[in-house]
């Protein structure tokens, strides 16, 4: 093998050491010590971004073609460690009031980090299976965690059922394509697809299986009845974990699926992804406008928000890549946000989840619900809060291609959505006020809260830093 | 070649069969036994095809571990199979129609199979680079090498899988009393016996 190159590996190799180093730990010194191995886990992270930044994200792929380093990788993989950064600090003091302080969670979460990075980076339809296994597997133990929980180890059940299902999907998509190729390098795929004159059954078959498979982890309608059970039995801080990054690592690699091998099959899966979009966004809209628990709102709303995701898949240029991964990233950040103040719905010492619960917020915790109302503002995609950017870009994409119908019915959709993120307000400004929150936030969850503020708010004042490194990132995605 | 085809039939035949049993048998020790009787002949035909190492495998994997594993958990849970089916007739119909769905797909996808025009091409380790090695060299000539990344993937999984088995299952039992030996040698008899002297018909 002669691209025996470890160096763009190093961030997920330093990963898995630590993981495991973590777990000899834990193992040692049992489950008192849980609080000292997240903030480990977390301090992990951070070092994995800073190896992340030095190794170099010039376009090469090492191990016999499998991993692929370039600038939309780097970029994506540096989101991802950023939210699961979030995801731990916001769950600390949650295990601790929940009683399921267990050791194993951060080290869950660092092996789900690892495979939500190997997806970004896969080059090969092998690595990418096996980097969507590894993040899967980590993510069902996860929503079963609550173990004394019905609800829980339902969610974890359906999570594992469905997920199964949907890899068969996939697999079988696998197994079509390399029957038709011969190859399972990315880069032999999009040569020999590209070099064909019309495409056979077969072919289409394999792609929309496989695309299929991939609906079912970003969660697009049709394929999204998973989403609002699992976001509302698992516990709370899985489900911040579960709305802030795996999404944004399945897409990542949706992106390179369908940008790099499959581009040459524009046609074919164009149809099933508008299809997708319009759905999701419908759906999206639609079906939240009943929920009063606001995890399930939550999971309706993040299903909407990848219908808005993918129209910039639509429009397939590298400005509308350019901004499904701003879009990404805005809804990161905000979901981050909107889930520091979910934990912080406490009445003596119970988790409360009704958005009736909320009502009053605005007397008996205003600063709680004022952040709130920010956030819920962004969600909506009213200006100047940094949701509208991500919508704009997302929809300008589109009418450049000339899809008005999607975007014209991607703001009808948001105008919808408004509605139920705007009666949340209306719930915390304008009800009658009832018990207050238990007062004790901890410092990192107002942290985490704060940053999301502060970017929701501020990323009026300099869009265009982030904006040209989304569209430099994606912009690689097209010149191999 | 009239013989290969002779136990390509006969392997395929009985595994097609004995799937069937599998999912039809009353008694679930007899579908795991059907079960394990798939596995053999799914072994045949990879040997059929050459790829002695995975019929091998199979035997080895599937019929030594996983089926065993079902066998165990068979008998040792207390589970009526036939509470279980109650309720399955109802999904008759939609299972027969996503069943013939599926088969029309793979019926349509099957017929006009066709190959990329030089596959032979790309594929990773054409077959002429092991010419003489057998089955098991030839895995492991490109096992740790060319898929590297892969082998080391598994084996997070299989990590992630077992911490996982663990965080679900293992739990403290605080009501199960068990023997510390450690205790019962510190205990004396004066801590726990009380000595009374009674007289007859007073009580204590």
């Amino acid at each position: 093998m002669i691209d025996f190159n470890l160096i763009p590996l190093l961030p997920e190799i330093f990963l898995s050491l630590i993981g495991m180093g973590l777990l000899i730990v834990g193992v040692s010194e049992g489950n008192r010590s849980t609080r000292v191995i997240c903030w480990a886990a977390a301090a992990g992270f951070a070092i994995a971004a800073l190896i992340l930044l030095g190794v170099g994200w010039e376009t090469r792929s090492v191990l016999n073609g499998m991993f692929v380093m370039d600038k939309f990788a780097g970029f994506m993989k540096l989101l991802i460690l950023i939210g699961l950064i979030a995801s731990v600090a916001l769950s600390v003091r949650y295990l601790v009031q929940e009683g399921m302080e267990r050791f194993e969670f951060p080290i869950l979460i660092i092996f789900a980090g690892i495979g939500m990075m190997i997806m970004v980076s896969a080059n090969n339809l092998l690595a990418l299976y096996m980097g969507l296994e590894l993040q899967a597997l980590s993510l069902y133990v996860l929503a079963a965690f609550q173990r004394n929980s019905v609800r829980s180890s339902e969610a974890g059940i359906k999570y594992f059922v469905l997920g199964a299902l949907s890899s068969g999907m996939l697999l079988f998509g696998m197994s079509l394509i390399y029957g038709f190729t011969g190859s399972i390098d990315f880069g032999v795929i999009g040569r020999t697809l590209g070099e064909l004159n019309a495409i056979p059954f077969g072919v289409t078959f394999g792609l929309v299986f496989m695309l299929a498979g991939l609906a079912f982890k970003i969660s697009a309608v049709p394929f999204h009845m998973w989403t609002p059970d699992v976001y509302q039995g698992a516990p709370t801080a899985v489900t911040a974990l579960f709305a802030i990054v795996p999404k944004v690592a399945a897409f990542a690699l949706l992106m390179r699926l369908l940008f790099e091998p499959f581009m040459a099959l524009s046609d074919q899966w164009l149809q099933i992804i508008y299809f997708l979009s319009l759905m999701s966004m419908v759906v999206g809209a639609f079906a939240a406008i009943a929920q009063d628990n606001i995890k399930r709102l939550l999971a309706y709303s993040s299903i909407g928000n990848m219908g808005y995701a993918l129209i910039g898949i639509v429009a397939g240029t590298a400005s509308g890549a350019g901004a499904v991964v701003l879009y990404l990233m805005i809804y990161m950040v905000m979901t981050a946000g909107v889930f520091a103040v979910v934990l912080s719905m406490r009445r003596q010492g119970l988790a409360v989840y009704k958005i009736s619960d909320l009502s009053g917020l605005s007397k008996t915790a205003p600063t709680l619900a004022y952040a709130m109302a920010i956030l819920m503002f962004s969600m909506s995609g009213i200006p100047p809060a940094a949701g509208f950017f991500g919508k704009l870009l997302v929809f300008n994409a589109a009418v450049t291609e000339g899809y008005y119908i999607l975007a014209t019915l991607g703001i009808l959709t948001s105008v919808v959505a408004a509605y139920y993120y705007l009666r949340v307000i209306k719930v915390m400004f304008f009800d009658e006020p009832i018990d207050e929150f238990d007062k004790d936030m901890p410092f990192a969850r107002r942290a985490v809260l704060l940053i999301s503020i502060l970017f929701v708010l501020g990323f009026v004042i300099k869009p265009s830093v982030f904006i040209e490194n989304s569209l430099s990132a994606a912009a690689s995605l097209f010149t191999g | 070649m009239i013989i290969q085809a002779l136990a390509f039939y006969l392997f395929a035949g009985i595994l097609t069969l004995s799937s069937l049993m599998v999912i039809t048998a009353r008694n679930p020790v007899h579908s795991v036994l059907f079960l394990i009787l798939t596995f053999f002949n799914s072994a045949g035909l990879f040997i059929l095809l050459g790829a002695e190492f995975v019929g091998m495998i199979m035997v080895i994997v599937y019929v030594g571990a996983v089926a065993v594993l079902f066998l165990f958990v068979v008998m040792m849970l207390d589970i009526s199979f036939a509470d279980l089916r109650k309720g399955a007739m109802q999904y008759v119909p939609i299972g027969l129609f996503i069943g013939a769905v599926l088969l029309t797909e793979l019926v349509l996808v099957y017929g006009a199979w066709q190959f990329a025009p030089d596959v032979g091409l790309n594929l990773a380790a054409p077959a002429m680079r092991f010419e003489d090695a057998t089955n098991a060299e030839s895995l492991g000539q490109v096992l740790y090498t060319d898929y590297v990344l892969a082998f080391q993937l598994a084996g997070l999984i299989l990590f992630v899988a077992m911490v996982g088995a663990i965080v679900l299952t293992l739990r403290k039992r605080p009501s199960v009393r068990k023997q510390s030996v450690a205790e019962q040698q510190r205990r004396k008899a004066e801590d726990v016996l009380e000595m009374h002297k009674i007289t007859p018909g007073t009580g204590i």
